[in-house]
């Protein structure tokens, strides 16, 4: 069966005042019907962008996306803007990082969610707000028929996100693109709304691609992982793959910065330096500046995506010679015991 | 909400306190008598007392003070006109419309001119049209309104003949005399006075515009539209304008009473008979309840206006109104 949605080597770049900027280098990746895709790099790595130019978001004017972005075979870069809105909000959703900034504060949200339902959907009024209504109580939001002429402002951060699930979901998209869904809220929220969109996922059967910089939230919900660093993939797997055999040095660093409640450390383990600059990345591997596993190589060529042996699906972009991957992998694995384990 | 409102208004009356008292304390501190310029060139020193006496300029200040305040609360009048001993109400009720007209007018102008033109200017930074409006702007609020009025009255009225060159016409009581009246004289000679009190303050809203339409276009919830499907007309028009309007809202309110002021001049350069023109002759002839009488219904008038906004703002910003 063909993939949902396939992305095929996209590049995204922006121009800004200081020069051309590569955001996307080279991304691809497939999404199937109900599979939940979790993209994960630090802050400015290209997920974030990835997903807007996915959804056809970037500012048309200083972006230029080349590659192919297949929704059921139909390529998005090539779309209509006409047929572009068809597609958002209706097959294709997306709910954001902070949920405090991203619901219109001068409109209900009853206002709002049947706004997402009269664009794409040939219904009255009533019926839009009464579909409304529904997608408040599948959010489980408290008294939703009284809640529904209520302001954004009178919402709590979490209640707001749930608010904004309703509104990705009212539609029943086939993929919903969730940014960092849980960042801006606290600790228990979080909890509650990535058991909320897991709960949602099996039963409208949803895609998701869930952009986040927290392992934590990748092994709790993600069936395949992207890791990306400086706007490239560097590594590609199953979930349980990646947290069993990771094969990538900066993958390795994610995982050694997880804070464990089951281990005794003194400190947590960071990845040193800074992520690079997209106006001006360093010569071959981007990772190298800050590998502890350098070697010439590295600083020249670099590292193609290519399978990591073992029989199932697993890429990576790194010089480093598989044998030296499973031993340092394996070394990593005990000192962490018990993150792996979704 | 009522609490707001009574705060609200019990501000505007010591605000109306205030302003009554500073234009008294100014027009005693200048040194002249009205009394004998009422009285006339060549008056006798006892006919002056007397007539020092008639106006009730014989007592303490704040007797004067406080007669004026006891007629204005008790009776709503503002007393007469030391020069023509007419109602200085009936006389404030004659120009008020006018200059009301005026400033109407001109505002609403000002919105037709500086929304379009602020919104186009956002959409498209540094595009020519952004250029020559940022220059318009600059002009606007560089050259005064009386030169501006001047030029076009030369220009509009005078050589191309399309407006009248000044003058103006009543709508509803047209006198028999009278050589023009009626709805469309009356539009057609307000036309150029609009205009350019249009012109002088349009140049501060298209900036003003411009620039909260551009922060607002980069708000996450603007993204969040754009997610849903939403086409770029209803993301203008739903969730861009209804957002940047509130700033602009709150600024109209404020300028309403600039408007008032930047009036006079108007009135003056086009021969319009309204509040500025009473106010001039008044502050020329020593004339003090006739000034006073303006001042009052200007600062009552704007005390009402910002008022109105305010409950108007609530109105239209949930956050405001609910909390």
């Amino acid at each position: 069966m063909a993939p949902l949605l396939e992305v095929k080597d996209l590049r995204t770049r922006f121009s800004t005042d200081d020069g051309p900027l590569q955001a996307v280098d080279g991304v691809s990746f497939n999404v199937e019907p109900g599979q939940v895709l979790g993209i994960v790099g630090e802050s400015g790595c290209g997920k974030s962008v990835t997903c807007l130019t996915i959804m056809g978001l970037n500012d048309k004017r200083s972006t230029t996306s080349t590659g192919e972005v297949l929704f059921r075979g139909e390529d998005l870069l090539r779309a209509s803007p006409k047929r572009l809105r068809e597609i958002r909000g209706n097959e294709i959703a997306m709910i954001f990082q902070d949920p405090m900034t991203s619901l219109n504060p001068v409109h209900t949200i009853g206002k709002q969610l049947t706004e997402a339902v009269l664009l794409h959907r040939d219904v009255s009024r009533k019926q839009a707000a009464a579909r409304a209504l529904e997608l408040l109580e599948a959010v489980r939001i408290p008294r939703a028929e009284r809640r529904i002429g209520d302001y954004p402002h009178q919402f709590s951060g979490g209640m707001r996100q749930r608010v904004m699930i309703a509104m990705a979901l009212i539609n029943s998209p086939d993929v919903l693109i969730a940014d960092e869904p849980t960042t801006a809220l606290d600790v228990t929220t979080q909890a509650q709304i990535l058991e909320l969109l897991k709960q949602l996922q099996q039963d409208f059967g949803t895609a998701i691609i869930m952009i986040t910089h927290d392992l934590g939230v990748v092994a709790e919900t993600c069936d395949d992982v992207v890791v990306m660093y400086s706007a490239k993939v560097v590594e590609h797997a199953e979930v349980d793959e990646i947290f069993e055999r990771p094969a990538h040095p900066y993958t390795w660093g994610l995982m050694g910065s997880l804070p464990r409640l089951n281990a005794i450390v003194d400190r947590l383990q960071q990845i040193p330096g800074q992520p690079p600059s997209l106006l001006n990345p360093p010569r071959g591997c981007r990772f190298h500046p800050r590998c502890p596993y350098t070697m010439a190589v590295c600083k020249e060529k670099v590292p193609p995506l290519e399978p990591h042996p073992g029989g199932v699906f697993h890429e990576q972009a790194c010089h480093l010679d598989p044998a030296t991957k499973e031993r340092e992998a394996a070394k990593l694995l005990e000192s962490v015991a018990g993150v792996g384990a979704s | 909400m009522l609490q707001y409102l009574i705060r609200r208004l019990l501000w505007a009356g010591v605000l109306f306190l205030a302003v009554t008292i500073v234009t008294y304390v100014i027009f005693f501190l200048v040194p002249a008598n009205p009394a004998r310029l009422a009285a006339g060139q060549s008056a006798t020193p006892e006919r002056v007392r007397e007539v020092e006496k008639f106006l009730g300029l014989d007592q303490p200040v704040y007797v004067q003070y406080g007669n004026f305040l006891k007629r204005l609360v008790l009776e709503g009048s503002l007393g007469q006109s030391f020069l023509t001993r007419q109602s200085v109400n009936e006389e404030i009720l004659r120009a008020a419309p006018i200059t009301a007209s005026l400033v109407f007018g001109a505002m609403i102008m000002v919105l037709m001119l500086a929304i379009p033109l602020g919104i186009l200017s956002a959409l498209r930074p540094r595009s020519l049209l952004d250029r020559t409006a940022m220059t318009y702007v600059l002009i606007g609020i560089s050259l005064p309104s009386f030169w501006i009025g001047l030029m076009l009255s030369y220009l509009i009225g005078y050589k191309l003949q399309l407006t009248p060159i000044a003058g103006y016409c009543e709508v509803i009581s047209v006198q028999e005399a009278a050589i023009c009246g009626g709805l469309t004289d009356w539009a057609y000679h307000m036309l150029l006075p609009w205009f350019t009190l249009a012109i002088v303050t349009a140049g501060t809203y298209v900036r003003f515009v411009r620039a909260e339409v551009m922060e607002t276009m980069h708000q996450d919830y603007v993204r969040t539209a754009r997610a849903k499907g939403a086409p770029e007309r209803t993301v203008m028009r739903s969730h861009i304008l209804r957002n940047a309007m509130l700033p602009v809202v709150t600024m109209i309110g404020m300028d309403i009473g600039l408007l008032l002021g930047g009036a006079i001049f108007i009135e003056a350069v086009f021969g319009l008979p309204g509040l500025g023109g009473t106010a001039l002759e008044a502050i020329q002839r020593f004339d003090l309840p006739t000034l006073q009488g303006v001042v009052i219904f200007g600062a009552l008038a704007i005390i009402t206006l910002t008022l109105i906004v305010d409950l108007l703002y609530a109105w239209i910003d949930p956050r405001i109104r609910l909390s």
